[in-house]
């Protein structure tokens, strides 16, 4: 019994101690506290609440990343607003359904949905609140109080094509994709025509990962390319995973969502790249002014939510020229990435001479075009 | 010159059951805390906000339990196969062939009425899940395979074939390639409570809990999975056949996780896709260990279980990341799981033994 009195007399000063530490952490919060009570209150003029939930931890460094930038700078841009975020919610709606409800019921005005399988959360959510405005990024269902958003990434994705089929020696470039959707595969065609555009006998081998984020398969992935003989990897994923998968087996490389030099310093070609902070400002500018309206946006690079991220140091001058030509050009409205003609995988003529693709027509693209090695799993 | 020793206990510690997980909860809240001053936050306000949102508003109540439901039904069923030490780690695997067999009727059947749909969806449920526990249920009971190898990797199977059919087969015609089936009709969803989203699924839960409760209390079966638990030989001495009680049970275990699968997809997502269970099938485990085995106890820690899960996110709103989410979920079933040792063993104190 003695033993027993000494163990709970340790917990009993375990507790002490643990109570004291603690007591100094809340010390320093009282003040946070109270504007975080103070603020939630409706109709008195005070700062709009706007949230974003995220489907990666906002240190991925790609995806999410981008649009936590984006986040901070609408807050620093718009000084009578207050943001806050969800990060790592899963796309299923059993906690995307709360944590959406969640966020309304803290006081929440606008509502940034930043995954596509958010889609259908969204939509149920914002039924129930008319009055909270939805934002959802790179679906395609709309309501009265939900609207889309995305950016014409095939057009930075040409760009950084073009880099890639300048670079490589094997002319096989591997791309890492991440879901069979419309909007991965639009943006692997987009580069492939960048790729053939300088490099006619060059082939994009893909490979999926059916994750958006997942560091250490998505890494696997481009090793898994770099042996079957590909010396750049170009990449559809979330993360700088298979960047620094390049890296190490000292082949090239092309990003996307950031500027990702820093994780792969010799590898980095260029990549596409998301400035979600100018479409954030003024989507949350026109809920403020009352001129928003549900709408189904789609920024090109001239509107800025989209452009290519800067040279790595391998980048020759000669590519680099032709590249920015060739982004005046877009920028310009003088050149369209998925202009005719265009051939699919098999040869045959998908878009003729002379046509260009609508936006519709792109947006349910489920079809590689020719020069792409690889397949889209078909019922 | 080891100081402490564990050594084990003769006699259990009077009402060890109620004063062991609550001293474990405090150490871990505790330690919790002095993670969370550390890294500046006040942890009686994270507490406070992780209760709240869990168990403090009718909204976040109604959430706890659509997180219990599933996690209530698996654990059911794997607690029956622990009563006679049959290690099934694969409800999670049980559990995704159950929604998959209920998405095949849901999907085969649209214009079904709900009293047809639902029912049919039910009995594929249990009989697919039944069946996955019953495959490694085979080799253990005639050749005494190790089972909670062959559960566990047949978890990988269930859920690679599933991603097989929404990734193909399955996949919604208008879902622009997303890997989902397309959603159900209204035949095939489970009504639930008024504008919450606790479904039907929860008179189940409970159904399930009275039944395993009134088989092992009051039928001669319930009787001889105490003995087959206790000692084998034992059992086979009194001509129980053994062979038969690890298939039985095996199948019920599976049944049980398969339901859970289908009031999941029929009551929540209303459409199969990835990532439909976010562990549920290994959760359980840990929630038959610490109930004990008992199913009423089962329903409680399924209920703060859930509201452990539901929570969590909750705490990301007060600057908290949701890596110290996971870390402080993940500190409180350490300290609860480790408390667990000093049921069977005690500290015993060497004094200077060179």
């Amino acid at each position: 019994m003695m033993k027993m009195k000494k163990l709970f007399g340790l917990a009993a000063m375990l507790v002490v101690m643990a109570l004291v530490v603690a007591g100094c952490g809340g010390g320093q919060t009282p003040a946070s506290t109270d504007k975080k009570e103070d603020a939630p209150k409706e109709g008195t003029g005070e700062k709009l609440k706007v949230a974003y939930i995220y489907v990666g931890p906002v240190g991925d460094a790609g995806w999410t990343y981008a649009h936590d930038q984006g986040r901070q700078y609408l807050e620093k841009e718009l000084p009578n607003i207050e943001t806050s975020f969800v990060e790592s919610v899963p796309e299923t709606p059993a906690d995307a359904e709360r944590v959406l409800t969640d966020l309304v019921n803290k006081g929440n005005k606008v509502i940034f949905a930043t995954s596509f399988g958010y889609m259908d959360s969204v939509l149920k959510v914002a039924k129930k609140y008319p009055d909270v405005i939805f934002l959802h990024c790179s679906g395609y269902k709309t309501d009265k109080n939900v609207g889309t958003y995305f950016g014409r990434m095939y057009q930075p994705r040409f760009l950084s094509g073009m880099a890639a089929g300048k670079q490589t020696k094997s002319n096989t470039i591997g791309f890492v994709a991440a879901m069979p959707i419309p909007e991965v595969v639009w943006g692997i065609n987009s580069f492939t025509l960048g790729v053939k555009s300088v490099n006619p006998t060059a082939k994009v081998k893909v490979v999926w990962t059916n994750t958006w984020y997942d560091p250490a398969k998505e890494k696997d992935a481009a090793k898994s390319l770099l042996d079957a003989g590909a010396d750049v990897i170009a990449m559809h994923q979330d993360t700088p995973g298979p960047m620094q998968a390049a890296e190490e087996k000292g082949a090239f490389s092309v990003g996307y969502n950031t500027d990702m030099r820093q994780f792969a310093p010799k590898a980095v070609l260029t990549g596409p790249v998301w400035n979600w902070g100018p479409y954030y400002v003024n989507t949350v500018k026109a809920v403020i002014d009352g001129t928003w309206k549900s709408e189904q946006y789609f920024g090109s690079m001239a509107d800025g939510i989209i452009d290519l991220a800067p040279y790595g140091d391998m980048v020759s001058e000669d590519v680099r020229k032709l590249v920015d030509e060739k982004k005046q050009a877009i920028l310009d409205g003088k050149f369209e990435v998925f202009a005719g003609p265009i051939k699919d995988q098999s040869g045959a003529v998908k878009v003729p001479e002379g046509k260009t693709m609508t936006d519709e027509e792109v947006l349910n693209m489920m079809w590689f075009v020719e020069g792409v090695d690889g397949s889209i799993p078909k019922k | 010159m080891r100081l402490i020793t564990l050594e084990k206990r003769m006699s259990p510690i009077p009402m060890a059951g109620m004063v062991i997980p609550v001293i474990s909860i405090a150490l871990a809240l505790l330690a919790g805390g002095v993670f969370l001053a550390l890294s500046g936050k006040n942890p009686l306000e994270i507490y406070f906000t992780l209760f709240q949102s869990a168990f403090g508003s009718s909204y976040g109540f109604s959430e706890t339990v659509v997180k219990a439901i599933p996690l209530a039904l698996c654990a059911l069923g794997v607690s029956l196969a622990f009563r006679v030490q049959l290690w099934n780690i694969g409800a999670e695997g049980q559990f995704y062939m159950g929604a998959m067999a209920a998405t095949w009727v849901a999907l085969t059947y649209p214009e079904g009425s709900r009293w047809v749909v639902l029912p049919a969806m039910f009995l594929a449920a249990a009989m697919a899940g039944g069946l996955w526990g019953l495959l490694p249920a085979i080799p253990r009971a005639f050749w005494k395979v190790n089972e909670t190898i062959t559960t566990l990797m047949l978890n990988y199977i269930a859920i690679f074939w599933v991603d097989f059919l929404i990734y193909g087969p399955w996949k919604d015609p208008n879902g622009y390639n997303f890997p989902l089936t397309a959603p159900f009709e209204l035949g095939a969803t489970l009504p639930s409570f008024g504008t919450s989203r606790v479904h039907y699924g929860l008179i189940l839960a409970l159904i399930a809990a009275l039944l395993v409760y009134i088989i092992l209390k009051y039928t001669v079966w319930g009787y001889q999975l105490k003995v087959v638990g206790e000692s084998q030989r034992a059992a086979k001495y009194a001509g129980m056949s053994i062979v038969k009680t690890i298939l039985l049970v095996m199948l019920i275990s599976g049944a049980l996780a398969g339901i859970a699968g289908m009031t999941e997809v029929a009551g929540i997502t209303q459409r199969l896709q990835q990532g439909l269970s976010p562990g549920y099938g290994y959760s359980a485990i840990i929630i038959a260990w610490l109930a004990r085995l008992n199913p009423w106890a089962i329903l409680l820690v399924s209920f703060l279980f859930g509201g452990l899960l539901s929570g969590g996110f909750s705490l990301q709103s007060m600057g908290l990341p949701a890596a110290s989410v996971y870390m402080l979920q993940g500190l409180i079933l350490f300290f609860i799981l480790g408390g667990e040792i000093f049921n069977s063993y005690r500290l015993k104190w060497i004094g200077g033994r060179s």
